[in-house]
Parts: structure tokens; C-alpha cells; sequence
């Protein structure tokens, strides 16, 4: 009796809601942490790129319009799928990362527990990060924290889902949309949980993740005048060109730095911009 | 080359088409009316412009008295006063006019002779305007046929504030009737009116409806002349004589004490209505204590030495 | 070529000339640079004149900062932080910006005269605006020194170290105010770079820091060229840049501090528009596009130097605002009464003719002021441009000077994509009378800024600062402090 042959996956692109093969038809291997076959991957190539920042600049606008209890509940939704598919990302995890079982079920939990907690800033953003300002004169003055718009991502290598989760999330619940290059050897859990947001009613292009080769797409990513942000923790030895790319376009820029700490808004602060706005008061 | 004035003002048949007309135009943003007042609060007039200033302020001074214990030797010395301001200085220019209660017109014509000073009374029941339409009509062929050059009229604030436009319009047209040949001058209120939108609005159905001159205030109400309220019915002026070609003019009356004051609503007239507006023909300062302030001043401006105040008469 | 010169019935009360004294300035001959809380020699003693913009006479020679100076300089920053400052007390730092305040206020007029006469801007301005916001600032940001931990960046915020600042001379003193008070409230020592056209004001300032006692290299005042701005930017011992100027300078610095762990914040240029509804109040509207880019002549990164008009309105709109530039004093920026002063400097006033150039060859119908100008000085009358198109150079590009670009909008729709549509996103104008279209203009626009019926207004509790190309971070406020502390 011959054994089930399994339907292996076929890891696309995520962009604009979509998930299309690379344009370019490229793929590359990806290995398992120990060295085996995992998958040949979608190689996205520049074009792709190019299209993701379309889709993302068309989708952060229907992002922002959204009330921001609505962007809550469809974040929160987002976890409620990816809490369904746990056994899936687990997998995909302690595949990608090599780490024990209970490991990567720890890891998949932070994960999906980072969605919940960003997920919740969505309606809570605006009045921790904005306010009234008393100035002196007949003026009602208030600051809100807007959107930079449309933030690229260059996830972290190592940590593959939870590094992901943590770049993405925290630009996309104050109203950015984002192009994300996921981890280019570990890509595998990021275009899963990436999928899960069809399902999750996000309008299609807020997050778009792309893979392939971070040194070739990154570049194209910083300098791309349409892009208003970057986050380059996973560009490595690559971040300090790519942060000098990124003012070219004068680009809001997230590095790591050594005395991060948790639950740190910074990522979320680089990428909104303060809105001031005046009005007169009188009779 | 300009863009010429594009609105004309439509023909007006009834309250609705007043209504209508008066409320096309755009509001009045009180910040901003204000801090154009402060701005211009600050210019700095020197030497020869502030003596022309204080000159042109004293020709344009209704010298006023409206008090119950006004007596026909008040009036006299308040003449004598009007048509040569400082005995010992005959550059010095007459007044305006003198404003006066109906019932002292008469009196007032008398002793002015045929000096240059003008006769104004206030009437149709000044200064609340609550009596009919009939007293007040009759208030006015009162002080007409006593000889009043003007006469100053209040608008019914309590018609105006409950929407019956059209019966504040009706007034005013009634009473310039009622004038003849004498100069209508409409006292708005304005200190009733309270909102900038109102005084707007009163400023274009008081012109639309025949006045001579719009005035802010009796001076018998909290709040009377103030830079910014000056400032929204010169710029009414303004439009309404760019869409008619007629030019109406403001006469500013209450609390205006000190040169300083004067000064300052000159400067709004000059950069906001300009040179047209800048005679006794358009632009009144409706006072009593002013005058001897501005005499006080422009001894100062000629001799350098500041003035004691029992220099000038006190009436 | 078509020039409309507008000519002006009004002003039939001609003002005399009431002239500011320029001996209350007290300047000295020649000013060296201020480091480790002494004035002191550059060390290759290479020295440059300033200016008064309005005469082109020499007012003062001041130091010229070499990169060994910088070092210094940011030596003696380190040394007051480590040693004095970062020991300093909130409470203490707080004193320290209060002295500060009520030393700028007792010196107010003595600051506004050397303000106009190094800048060119109108004496009414620098007395009205410049020095008393000045004053506020630190007053405002005193008050955070001692609160840091109520700010909102977590329990016990710490300062980035040395800060590095570089200004423009748009608004020589208000700048050094906005870069210094909440650096020094945040617990950071400076070393400040004043523009190289308009350093006076930052060294009196300096004289003030002294008056009020604080602590040696606290802050540290160096004059120069862009060069000196470079070494500053450049130096391995600063932790953070702020910078205010324009967008081509602003994005060297980033490209430089790029592969270092510098903090930076910049605040660059912009093309505001200001929106012009048909319900707006309309001669509210007038004064607040005169403001808007009439204001300092132009020198305003927020100018609303786009003027969006809805087209029903638009004739309306343009005839009283041209009869209003008309009425604009020009001219001497020692007299009370002047709106509009000189140009900064003479590489300013060659751009500024140059973009109008520009704008006249596209085809724009030009509009200047009747105004007579001085023979001597850098001087540009009021200018308008009607019938301009959004592809204009004078619609994209930031002019700097008092030029103003009109173009029309249909629907509100129309006027958030011409808005927007700009590499800038600094500052934009709404006026209208109805509260909620206001409100969803302002949701949509992409700016740092906007005023609601009115423009131009300033103050400490009240982040400014851009979006795009015009910059990040902020300046102002609680939020003003993020730039200078550790979170």
C-alpha cells in the first residue's frame, strides 16, 4: 500500500490583495534550517516592487478612511486567523528557524499576541500620540498623529514570523499601508500569515510582502520616491547604504538600536507624522 | 489691470429678496477682524501726519451732548465751542457738527448762525427706539423742522435680532423720507447687535434702505464704537459703494476719549476705505471729551510742552 | 511679458517716517565665537562681515568657525555634559530657561533692532513677533525640564547627549530658541550654528546665556559658512542634529548622518497652499494670504505660497487681494510702519527673480506692487501671479520671497489633490465658513500644519513641523521634546 503523497504549497508574492507569481517567472530555493528542500520561492524583481508601492499607495488611502475602531477589528480578525492556522505557522516556523517545537509554539503565540496588542492601538494612537494644544490666542489647536503613508519593510533575517509581525504591525495600525521584503531565507512564515490578511478584511495592498533577494530589492525600495518610510532592520550590513539611499526622498528611517526596549512605540512614532491643526474661535 | 467689481446689488421688493440678498455675503471671522484692528493698532503716526491726523479728527468731532440735564446754556457754550475749538489758535478747525436732542435744535441753529458747524439731532426715539412707528416719525419732523442738517436715527436692534429685516428696512425708508433734505445717519447699535455677522448685515440693510451715514452706537449701552466693529462697516461701505457708486459714511460714536483712539481709527479708515472716505463728509468721531484731548495734543505737537487740561474749556 | 503694476488710491494719510533707533542694537565692532561660556578667537582668526540687507552697509565682523573650533566647541559640550548638566537637576535646568526667558524679555528691544538690522525684516515684526515668541519658547519649555516623565516617552526619558543645531535666517533668534529651549529643558548640551547671514542675534543671546549663569559649554555658539555647519554636522562627538533650512541642504545632512547612530530631525522647505472656499470671510481671507506670503517677505518654509481659490470666487478674490498688495508699505525695516523689509541677501533676491523669471516665460500674468523700492539694498515688491498652472515651476518650487502663485479648484476634491500634489508637505491654509468641510479638508491634506481662517501663527505649546520632503520631527510642544530625548 503506497503512502499519501503530500500536496506540497506553492509560496507566492502577497501584493495588492493578490498573490501572483514573480512577474519576472524567477524563483529560488529555499532550505530548510538544516539544509533540505523547503520550497522554491517566488524571486520578486524590481517590477514587482514597483507594483506593490502602487498597490500600497492606492490601499493606504482606503486604510486610513477606514474609522480606526474598524482597522482594529479587522487587525484583530487577522489574529483570529492566524490563531487558527497556529499548527501551520509553527511549522513553519521551526522549518525556517530551526528551533525545537515548543519553541516555535512560543514564538507563533508571541506572534499573534503582537497582532492583538497593535491591534488595539488603532483607536488609542491618536489620543496618546496627539492632543490639544493651549496656545495663547482665540485658537483651538490639536495635533493628531497621521499616517507617513506607505512604509517599506525590510524584515528581519533571523526572526522570521515574530521580527516580521513587529515591523509590519506597528506601521499598519496607525494607517500606513507596507511593502515588506520578508526575510530572504526564512520567507516561508511571513507569506503565510501575509495570505491570512485576505481573510481577514484588510483592502488589498495594505500589507504586501514580497521575496527574493533583499541586497538586489532593497535598494529599489529605499529610493523609491513614492515610498515615505523604511524600516531597515533586516538590512544587516546593508542598512547604512540603504539609510543614505532613503534621503534622497528625505524618508522616515527605522534602525534598531542597541537599547531598544519592548513595547517601545518608536517604531510606531517614526512612522506617523504630527498634524497641527488651527481654527479661530469666535462668535 | 483690475478685475472690475463684478456684483450689482438686485432689486429689492420684499423681505425675502432682503433677506436673501444680505445673507449671499460671506460671514465675518472675528479673529481675524481683530487681529487686523491690533495690527494696525501699532502704526506709528510722526510730526507732520500726526498733526494732519489730529486736524482731520477734530474736523470730523460731532461735538455731542445727550443728557437729560442739557440746557440751552449748555448748548450755547457747546456751539461756541464746536466753531472755534481753541480761542488762541484760529488754524485750529471748526467741528463737524454738534449733535443734540430734538428739542434743542432750534436753539443750536441759533447760536451757530451761519457758521460752518452742522446741526445733527438724534430721534425716532433715541436711544432705545422703542415707541411706534408714528412717534417716531413725528420725533423726527421734529427735529427737521427745528432746522436739523442730520439727523441721527437708531435702528429697532429688537426687530433686527428677531428677523423682521424688512421691517427695520421700512424704517429707515420711512424715516429718510421723513428727513426731506437733511442727512440720515443710521445708529446700528452695534453693541446689541453683539456678533461681527450682525453688524454686517444691519451696515447693508441700513444702505440698501437709503442712510446717508451707518453709526455704530448711542452711546448709551455697554459696548459702543469699537476698531473692529469700525472696521466691519467700513469695508460694508466699501463694497456697497464699488456695487452702487454711491458712497455711504461711517460715523464711529462712544468711548472714543483720547487721541490715541481717534488716531488709530483714521488709520483703519486710511487702509481700508482709503482717501475718499478721509473728509467730515464720510467719517464722523461722535464725542464729547475727545475734542479737548486732540487740542491738548496738537498744542503738544506745535510747542513741544505738554498741555494741563484746564487750557481748554471744559464744554 | 505681461507686467500689470497695480496702482493704489489709498494711503492718502501718508505716514512720516517713525524710525527705530539703531543705536539700541549696542553691537560691538566684532564678535568672536562663543564656546566653554567665553567669546573667543577662531582659531585661524578668519573673520566675515554681516550685513544689513536693507543698506548693504557692515554692521558687525564675526568669527569664521573652522572644523578645529567645531572641535572645541563640542569638546566643551561633552565636557558641561558630562561633568555639569547631565548632573543638573530638572528643576535646576528649569531656573535656568526661566532666567533665560525674562533676560530676552528685558533686552526685547535691544534684540528686535539687531534682529532687523542683520535680517532686514520690518522692525514691527522682530518687536511684535520673533523676540516675544522667542521669550515663550523658553518659558514654555522650562517649564518641561522638571516634567520629563509626564511626556509621554515612558517613566524616566533621558537626554541624546550633545546636540548639534544648525539654523536658518529666516528667523535668526526664534530659531535658536525653538533648537535650544527644548534641548536644554530635555537635559542635552548644544553647540548652535547660526545662519551665516544673520549670526548677530545668537551671539547677543549668547551675552544673555552668560547674564543668566549658565553653566560653562552648556551651550556653545559657533559662526560660519556652510563649511562650519558641515563640521558640526559631520562631528563624531555629536549624538543628535537638528536642522532647519532648505531641502537640498537637509537631505546632504541626512545622506551624511545616514551610517551613523545620530539622531536628526530636520524641518525644510515647503509651497503651502492656502485654500480658499467661496464661503470663506472674505476680507479675513485677504489678510490671511498677505499674510501668508507677505509675512517676512517670504522667508517662510510655511508661506502659503499657493493660493487655491475656488474658481466661482476667484475674480473676486483676486481683485481685493491686488488692491491690497498695493497698499503694503515697503521699505525701510527700521521704520514702525513698514509691512515689508528687504530681501536677506543678495544670492536670495537673484533666486527669487529668477523663479519670477520663470514664472512670466510659462506664461503666468504678473502682477507687482506699485510700491517704490530703495536704491540701495536687496529689495523685491509684492508679486502675484494669476492664471498659473499646477506644472509651473512657481507652483512646485519654493521661492523664498514675496511671490505669490494663484491657481483655481472646482470642488473640494480638486483643492486636496492640487494640495497634495507636492513633494512638500509643511503647512496649508483652509478657509471657510463651514465647520465641516474644514475639518475633512484638514483630515486629507498631507501637512505638518494647518490653520483654519487663519495663517502664519506660531506658538511653543504647538508641534510644527513637515511631512515629505519638507522634513520629520517636530518642533514645539510636548512633541518637541521626542527629538531630544532618548526614546
Amino acid at each position: 500500500m503506497s503512502e499519501r503523497l503530500d500536496v506540497k504549497k506553492t509560496y507566492k508574492l502577497v501584493v495588492n490583495g493578490a498573490f501572483p507569481r514573480s512577474e519576472s517567472g524567477r524563483s529560488y530555493e529555499v532550505m530548510t534550517a538544516d539544509g533540505k528542500f523547503l520550497a522554491n520561492v517566488a524571486q520578486a524583481s524590481r517590477k514587482d516592487l514597483r507594483e506593490a508601492v502602487v498597490a500600497a499607495r492606492s490601499a493606504q488611502v482606503k486604510w486610513w478612511n477606514a474609522t480606526a475602531y474598524n482597522r482594529g477589528q479587522v487587525m484583530y480578525r487577522w489574529a483570529e486567523m492566524a490563531e487558527g492556522r497556529r499548527a501551520e505557522l509553527v511549522e513553519h516556523v521551526q522549518l525556517a528557524e530551526g528551533v525545537k517545537k515548543s519553541e516555535a509554539q512560543r514564538s507563533v503565540a508571541r506572534a499573534i499576541d503582537r497582532i492583538v496588542w497593535y491591534a488595539g492601538w488603532t483607536d488609542k494612537a491618536t489620543q496618546v500620540l496627539g492632543g490639544a494644544n493651549p496656545v495663547a490666542g482665540p485658537f483651538f489647536n490639536f495635533s493628531l498623529p497621521i499616517p507617513s503613508g506607505v512604509i517599506g519593510v525590510i524584515a528581519p533575517q533571523e526572526s522570521s514570523l515574530e521580527g516580521f509581525v513587529e515591523a509590519v504591525a506597528a506601521p499598519i495600525c496607525v494607517g500606513n499601508a507596507v511593502v515588506a521584503l520578508a526575510s530572504e531565507r526564512r520567507p516561508t512564515p511571513a507569506v503565510v500569515l501575509a495570505e491570512m490578511t485576505a481573510t481577514a478584511d484588510f483592502p488589498g495592498g495594505v500589507l504586501n510582502v514580497l521575496t527574493g533577494c533583499t541586497s538586489e530589492l532593497a535598494p529599489h525600495l529605499a529610493t523609491h520616491e513614492d515610498v515615505d518610510g523604511l524600516d531597515v532592520s533586516g538590512g544587516a550590513e546593508l542598512g547604512d547604504e540603504l539609510a543614505l539611499l532613503a534621503a534622497g526622498s528625505i524618508k522616515r528611517v527605522y534602525r534598531p538600536r542597541v537599547n531598544d526596549v519592548g513595547n517601545s512605540l518608536r517604531r510606531l512614532r517614526t512612522f506617523v507624522e504630527t498634524s497641527t491643526v488651527w481654527h479661530t474661535i469666535g462668535q | 489691470m483690475l478685475v472690475p467689481a463684478v456684483i450689482s446689488v438686485p432689486a429689492i421688493h420684499n423681505e425675502d429678496e432682503l433677506r436673501r440678498f444680505v445673507r449671499s455675503f460671506s460671514g465675518v471671522d472675528a479673529v481675524g477682524v481683530e487681529s487686523r484692528v491690533a495690527k494696525l493698532g501699532t502704526r506709528s503716526l510722526k510730526k507732520s501726519t500726526k498733526m494732519s491726523a489730529i486736524d482731520m479728527a477734530i474736523s470730523m468731532v460731532d461735538l455731542t451732548t445727550l443728557e437729560g440735564s442739557d440746557t440751552e446754556g449748555r448748548v450755547t457754550s457747546l456751539c461756541t465751542k464746536a466753531r472755534r475749538p481753541d480761542p488762541s489758535d484760529l488754524a485750529v478747525p471748526s467741528v463737524a457738527a454738534v449733535c443734540v436732542y430734538p428739542d434743542l435744535v432750534a436753539h443750536a441753529r441759533h447760536v451757530l448762525g451761519d457758521a460752518t458747524v452742522a446741526v445733527a439731532s438724534v430721534a425716532t426715539a433715541f436711544p432705545s427706539g422703542r415707541a411706534s412707528r408714528n412717534v417716531k416719525l413725528l420725533d423726527v419732523a421734529d427735529a427737521v423742522g427745528a432746522g436739523a442738517h442730520e439727523v441721527d436715527m437708531v435702528i429697532d436692534r429688537g426687530a433686527f435680532l428677531a428677523g423682521r429685516w424688512g421691517q427695520v428696512f421700512d424704517e429707515i425708508v420711512a424715516v429718510k423720507a421723513a428727513c426731506g433734505g437733511a442727512h440720515l445717519k443710521v445708529i446700528l447699535e452695534t453693541g446689541e447687535l453683539v456678533t461681527y455677522d450682525n453688524v454686517k448685515r444691519a451696515s447693508w440693510i441700513a444702505m440698501l434702505a437709503g442712510a446717508d451715514f451707518i453709526k455704530t452706537s448711542t452711546g448709551k449701552v455697554g459696548v459702543n464704537a469699537t476698531l473692529p466693529v469700525a472696521l466691519v462697516m467700513l469695508e460694508a461701505a466699501r463694497d456697497f459703494a464699488e456695487q452702487t457708486g454711491q458712497m455711504v459714511g461711517v460715523k464711529v460714536a462712544g468711548g472714543i476719549r483720547t487721541t490715541k483712539d481717534a488716531l488709530k481709527y483714521l488709520v483703519v479708515v486710511n487702509e481700508t476705505v482709503g482717501a475718499s472716505w478721509l473728509t467730515p463728509e464720510y467719517f464722523r468721531f461722535g464725542a464729547s471729551s475727545l475734542l479737548n484731548d486732540l487740542l491738548m495734543q496738537r498744542r503738544k505737537q506745535r510747542t513741544g510742552a505738554y498741555v494741563r487740561p484746564d487750557e481748554f474749556s471744559g464744554d | 511679458m505681461t507686467d500689470n503694476s497695480l496702482t493704489s488710491e489709498l494711503g492718502a494719510l501718508g505716514y512720516d517716517a517713525a524710525l527705530e533707533s539703531a543705536s539700541l542694537a549696542r553691537l560691538q565692532p566684532s564678535y568672536g565665537l562663543f564656546i566653554d561660556g567665553q567669546f573667543t578667537e577662531p582659531s585661524r582668526h578668519q573673520q566675515f562681515t554681516s550685513i544689513n540687507p536693507a543698506t548693504e552697509e557692515t554692521i558687525a565682523t564675526v568669527a569664521m568657525a573652522s572644523s578645529s573650533d567645531v572641535d572645541v566647541a563640542v569638546a566643551s559640550a561633552r565636557r558641561a555634559y558630562n561633568k555639569v548638566w547631565s548632573k543638573t537637576s530638572g528643576a535646576e535646568r528649569a531656573k535656568y530657561l526661566y532666567r533665560i526667558a525674562r533676560l530676552i524679555q528685558e533686552r526685547s528691544r535691544e534684540l528686535a533692532v539687531v534682529e532687523t538690522l542683520d535680517n532686514g525684516k520690518p522692525i514691527r515684526e522682530t518687536r511684535d513677533i520673533d523676540v516675544p515668541l522667542a521669550a515663550a519658547y523658553f518659558f514654555y519649555y522650562a517649564g518641561w525640564a522638571d516634567k520629563l516623565e509626564y511626556a509621554g516617552y515612558g517613566p524616566n526619558p533621558q537626554p541624546v547627549g550633545v546636540a548639534g543645531q544648525i539654523i536658518p535666517w529666516n528667523f535668526p533668534l526664534l530659531m535658536a530658541a525653538w533648537k535650544l529651549a527644548p534641548a536644554l529643558a530635555a537635559g542635552n548640551t548644544c553647540v548652535l550654528k547660526p545662519a551665516e547671514t544673520t549670526p548677530l542675534s545668537a551671539l547677543i543671546l549668547a551675552e544673555i546665556l552668560q547674564q543668566a549663569g549658565l553653566p560653562e559649554g552648556v551651550v556653545n555658539i559657533v559662526t560660519g559658512d556652510g563649511t562650519t555647519g558641515a563640521a558640526l554636522v559631520d562631528h563624531p562627538g555629536v549624538d543628535k542634529i537638528a536642522f532647519t533650512g532648505s531641502t537640498e541642504v537637509g537631505r546632504l545632512i541626512q545622506e551624511r548622518v545616514a551610517p551613523t547612530s545620530k539622531r536628526l530631525t530636520l524641518e525644510l522647505g515647503g509651497k503651502g497652499a492656502n485654500i480658499v472656499f467661496d464661503d470663506a470671510p472674505i476680507d479675513e481671507v485677504i489678510e490671511g494670504i498677505i499674510d501668508g506670503i507677505f509675512y517676512n517677505q517670504g522667508h517662510v518654509c510655511c508661506a502659503g505660497s499657493r493660493l487655491l481659490v475656488q474658481e466661482s470666487v476667484a475674480d473676486e478674490v483676486l481683485r481685493r487681494l491686488l488692491r491690497r498688495v498695493d497698499q503694503l508699505r515697503v521699505g525701510n525695516p527700521m521704520d514702525k510702519n513698514t509691512d515689508v523689509g528687504a530681501i536677506n541677501s543678495a544670492a536670495q533676491l537673484e533666486r527669487i527673480r529668477e523663479l519670477s523669471n520663470w514664472g512670466e516665460q510659462e506664461g503666468a500674468t504678473r502682477y507687482t506692487s506699485s510700491c517704490d523700492l530703495p536704491a540701495k539694498g536687496y529689495w523685491f515688491a509684492p508679486t502675484v501671479f494669476a492664471n498659473v498652472a499646477q506644472s509651473h515651476r512657481i507652483a512646485r518650487e519654493e521661492i523664498f520671497g514675496p511671490v505669490l502663485s494663484v491657481l483655481t479648484f472646482r470642488t473640494p476634491e480638486e483643492a486636496i489633490a492640487k494640495a497634495n500634489n507636492s513633494k512638500y508637505g509643511l503647512a496649508c491654509g483652509v478657509w471657510s465658513e463651514k465647520g465641516s468641510r474644514t475639518l475633512w479638508v484638514a483630515q486629507r491634506l498631507r501637512a505638518g500644519v494647518i490653520w483654519a481662517n487663519t495663517y502664519n501663527k506660531f506658538d511653543p505649546t504647538s508641534p510644527f513641523g513637515g511631512v515629505r520632503e519638507s522634513g520629520f520631527g517636530r518642533e514645539g510642544g510636548r512633541h518637541g521634546l521626542e527629538a531630544y530625548l532618548d526614546v
